[in-house]
């Protein structure tokens, strides 16, 4: 408090001028290229990769294309580092870099059109561009679909943690017991009715209606967990912060005690085959429609009271902000996408058991969503990509990497200890605009 | 009866780890408003260090280089490694506390977590993937009180809690060591200006929790001597909800709470099927929370919040 008006002071009396700051160079070269510009980037060294990767390896003498931009490759064998430097160069940032560029006008001209036109256009066409770029990437061996799948889903259960935990400022610990009800829920309604099981007895319908019934399943699992999540969200009137977050913590510890105990759904050993439903195209879509709704949530008028109980919650009172409904809604709005997400998460490993809704994936989601930054979606969608494919990447270290991922969030937390990217709206009409270069 | 009353030893002595264990949440976060989340892992690394002390003593008495009684290298073994397991605490709270005193209250939640998974990890990679089992310094006799057996390790472990308790209780109400922790406690943004660091009662406040997380490590050993570098991780958690569960920052809360923990852990495994255990614990402490948002001792207040 005292430093900010030390430093107001100084600057307003040392009228300094601002020296003309000239921006770098790769600043300059890549100013004014807009989102599809990049995403057309992506595409072509994807495709660049799927048609000529193979060939290109065995050029370099690779054993196969790296999976994961030569991360694991290079940990693994340090040999084989200048090799993978020279594919990850040639494949992705020179292409991407060239595109990107020389398209930039082309792009400009394009993305001025369509959003122009509509915005529902518009951002239709980027997203079916990224989910191109990501299919062709993810076509290359089936470890990328997995790391991709988990991460899509990584993102989802962020985000609706941040909305609890960054938009309404408590620290609720029950996330993974929200994901628990979701999957459960889901998995026993797909499993009972598409798949020939010893607890659940024959199928009840054929499995060609399985695609269609998975969204049903999806939203069945969804409200359980939001109905789940009214034991959190009533207590949470009366308690604020510490209290609240342990009784979110003890209803993570029972519902998992539930599940160990009903053994009609597996007990202890788990629930396993699942209809093989969850598709990329599924869980990109849901992914989408998450980061759509819940971005549209927080920036309606009743996700703008969130951050008013949060900074003050008698004052938000008086202000005719209703706090009870408030509070209910996000916590019922955040556990529903947790719900889906886990439901995604049991069809996508197709096996759930309880052991793995416990501490660890409390810890990994609020490393998440601590680390991308509060309040805000990019961060939530950061942090998740972020740890996830870092994790992946850093594999081969084994045990180290449970040092040097905590050491990093530790730093992270110390210099920015409110995430990287926190308290910044996410607005889709910003993002598809056409750039103008600055010089 | 006499079946209750066995049950009741066990759980006084399940009981006096959790008291141990939350007295370190306890105090600090009546100091700086702050979990940490480490603690757990610090009962852990307590236990190693008891470990590492003990074994280091008796090969020394094996190789002849001095002679001591086996109960004299307990007590030495728990007071080296409370001294240890104190700079380890203060450690803690350099790196991951000190920077972040003013941040965020969730993101040092966050760095506590990480310290803990650095800990369990740095033991792995030190000690390997293998269960140590800590040396058995005391013979276990057992003793008879008509038809309730009691060894006695079971006694030493309850007499050495309470004793700790107690002697805490009077450190933090008859010292001035003790009455600084008090008016930090009461005020922490007043009480510096009159001259007490706050560094330094921070410092010592991890420090006596982290003494009192050793000894009910190195107690844990000897009463089950096998040691695993995840050990801390459920006693960690459970021992921070007995914090919670006794009211903001209160000794006597903390230690209450700690045995009630200790006591329904121990009745529902006798009267249910174990596997209920967790389920109907949890369901309780969701209970008293619910009709008694502020624990036991703790007094009405809106958390600061300082988001």
């Amino acid at each position: 408090m005292e430093k900010k008006k030390f430093k107001m002071k100084r600057t307003n009396a040392s009228q300094a001028p601002v020296p003309v700051r000239r921006k770098g160079l790769m600043r300059r070269w890549f100013s004014g290229i807009p989102l599809l510009g990049w995403f057309s980037g992506i595409l072509v060294a994807v495709l660049l990769e799927h048609f000529l990767g193979d060939a290109l390896t065995e050029v370099l003498g690779l054993p196969k294309i790296p999976v994961l931009f030569g991360f694991v490759t290079m940990l693994k064998k340090p040999a084989l580092m200048p090799g993978s430097l020279v594919f990850i160069v040639l494949v992705y940032l020179i292409p991407v870099a060239v595109t990107a560029r020389l398209g930039a006008s082309a792009a400009n001209a394009v993305a001025a059109r369509l959003i122009r036109r509509s915005v529902g256009l518009s951002a239709g066409i980027h997203l079916l561009l990224l989910y191109a770029c990501l299919h062709i990437w993810a076509d290359v061996s089936a470890y990328r679909v997995l790391t991709l799948k988990l991460t899509l889903i990584a993102v989802m259960l962020t985000l609706s943690l941040n909305v609890i935990n960054g938009y309404m400022g408590e620290f609720s610990c029950s996330h993974p017991g929200f994901m628990a009800v979701g999957a459960y829920v889901c998995s026993v309604f797909t499993v009972g009715l598409f798949v020939n099981d010893r607890i659940f007895g024959q199928a009840l319908l054929p499995p060609f209606l399985a695609p269609y019934f998975f969204p049903v399943a999806l939203i069945l699992g969804g409200s359980a967990a939001a109905a789940a999540a009214l034991f959190v969200a009533i207590p949470s009137f009366r308690t604020r912060g510490d209290y609240l977050a342990i009784i979110s913590l003890a209803f993570m510890f029972i519902v998992k005690s539930v599940i160990e105990n009903l053994e009609i759904i597996g007990g202890p050993r788990g629930l396993g085959s699942q209809p093989d439903l969850a598709g990329l195209p599924a869980v990109f879509v849901w992914t989408v429609l998450c980061v759509w709704i819940i971005n549209n949530f927080v920036r309606s008028t009743l996700g703008k009271a969130l951050n008013a109980v949060r900074d003050d919650e008698l004052a938000a009172e008086a202000m005719t902000v209703n706090t009870r409904r408030t509070k209910m809604t996000a916590f019922l709005f955040a556990a529903f996408w947790a719900g889906v997400a886990g439901g995604l998460f049991a069809h996508v490993l197709r096996y759930v058991n309880p052991g793995t809704f416990g501490i660890q994936r409390l810890a990994e989601v609020l490393a998440m969503v601590y680390f991308g930054g509060l309040n805000s979606v990019y961060g939530s969608i950061l942090g998740a990509v972020g740890l996830n494919l870092l994790g992946e990447a850093l594999r081969p270290l084994e045990l180290f990497k449970w040092i040097l991922i905590p050491l990093l969030l530790i730093l992270v937390m110390i210099f920015r200890p409110k995430g990287l990217i926190a308290f910044k709206e996410f607005d889709p009409k910003r993002v598809l605009m056409p750039r103008f270069r600055s010089e | 009866m006499v079946f209750f009353f066995q049950n009741m030893i066990n759980a006084l002595q399940w009981g006096s780890f959790y008291a141990l264990i939350a007295l370190g949440y306890s105090m600090v976060y009546s100091i700086l408003m702050l979990f940490n989340f480490a603690h757990g892992d610090i009962f852990m690394v307590g236990a190693y260090i008891g470990f590492g002390v003990s074994t280091g003593i008796l090969a020394l008495t094996a190789g002849g280089a001095i002679a001591l009684p086996n109960w004299l290298i307990l007590v030495l073994t728990i007071l080296f490694s409370m001294v240890l397991t104190s700079f380890v605490g203060m450690l803690v709270e350099r790196i991951g506390y000190r920077p972040l005193r003013d941040a965020p209250r969730a993101s040092a939640a966050i760095t506590g977590l990480m310290i803990g998974i650095i800990l369990e990890t740095g033991n792995l990679a030190l000690l390997g993937a293998r269960r140590v089992s800590f040396p058995s310094l005391i013979q276990t006799a057992t003793y008879n009180f008509g038809g309730v057996y009691v060894t006695n390790k079971k006694i030493m472990i309850v007499v050495v809690s309470l004793v700790l308790m107690l002697a805490l209780d009077q450190f933090i109400r008859r010292t001035k060591w003790g009455m600084a922790i008090r008016a930090m406690a009461f005020d922490y943004l007043a009480v510096p200006l009159m001259g007490v660091s706050i560094n330094t009662i921070a410092r010592m406040t991890f420090a006596i929790g982290s003494a009192l997380a050793a000894v009910a490590g190195i107690l844990f050993g000897t009463a089950y001597p096998v040691l695993d570098p995840y050990m801390g991780v459920l006693f960690g958690w459970k021992a921070f909800v007995a914090a919670i569960l006794g009211g903001r920052g209160s000794i006597m809360g903390a230690c209450l709470a700690g045995f009630l923990l200790g006591f329904i852990e121990i009745f529902v495994a006798m009267i249910f099927p174990s596997t209920l255990r967790d389920l109907i614990a949890y369901s309780i402490i969701m209970l008293i929370l619910t009709f008694r948002p502020h624990g036991f001792f703790g007094e009405p207040y809106s958390a600061r919040l300082r988001l």
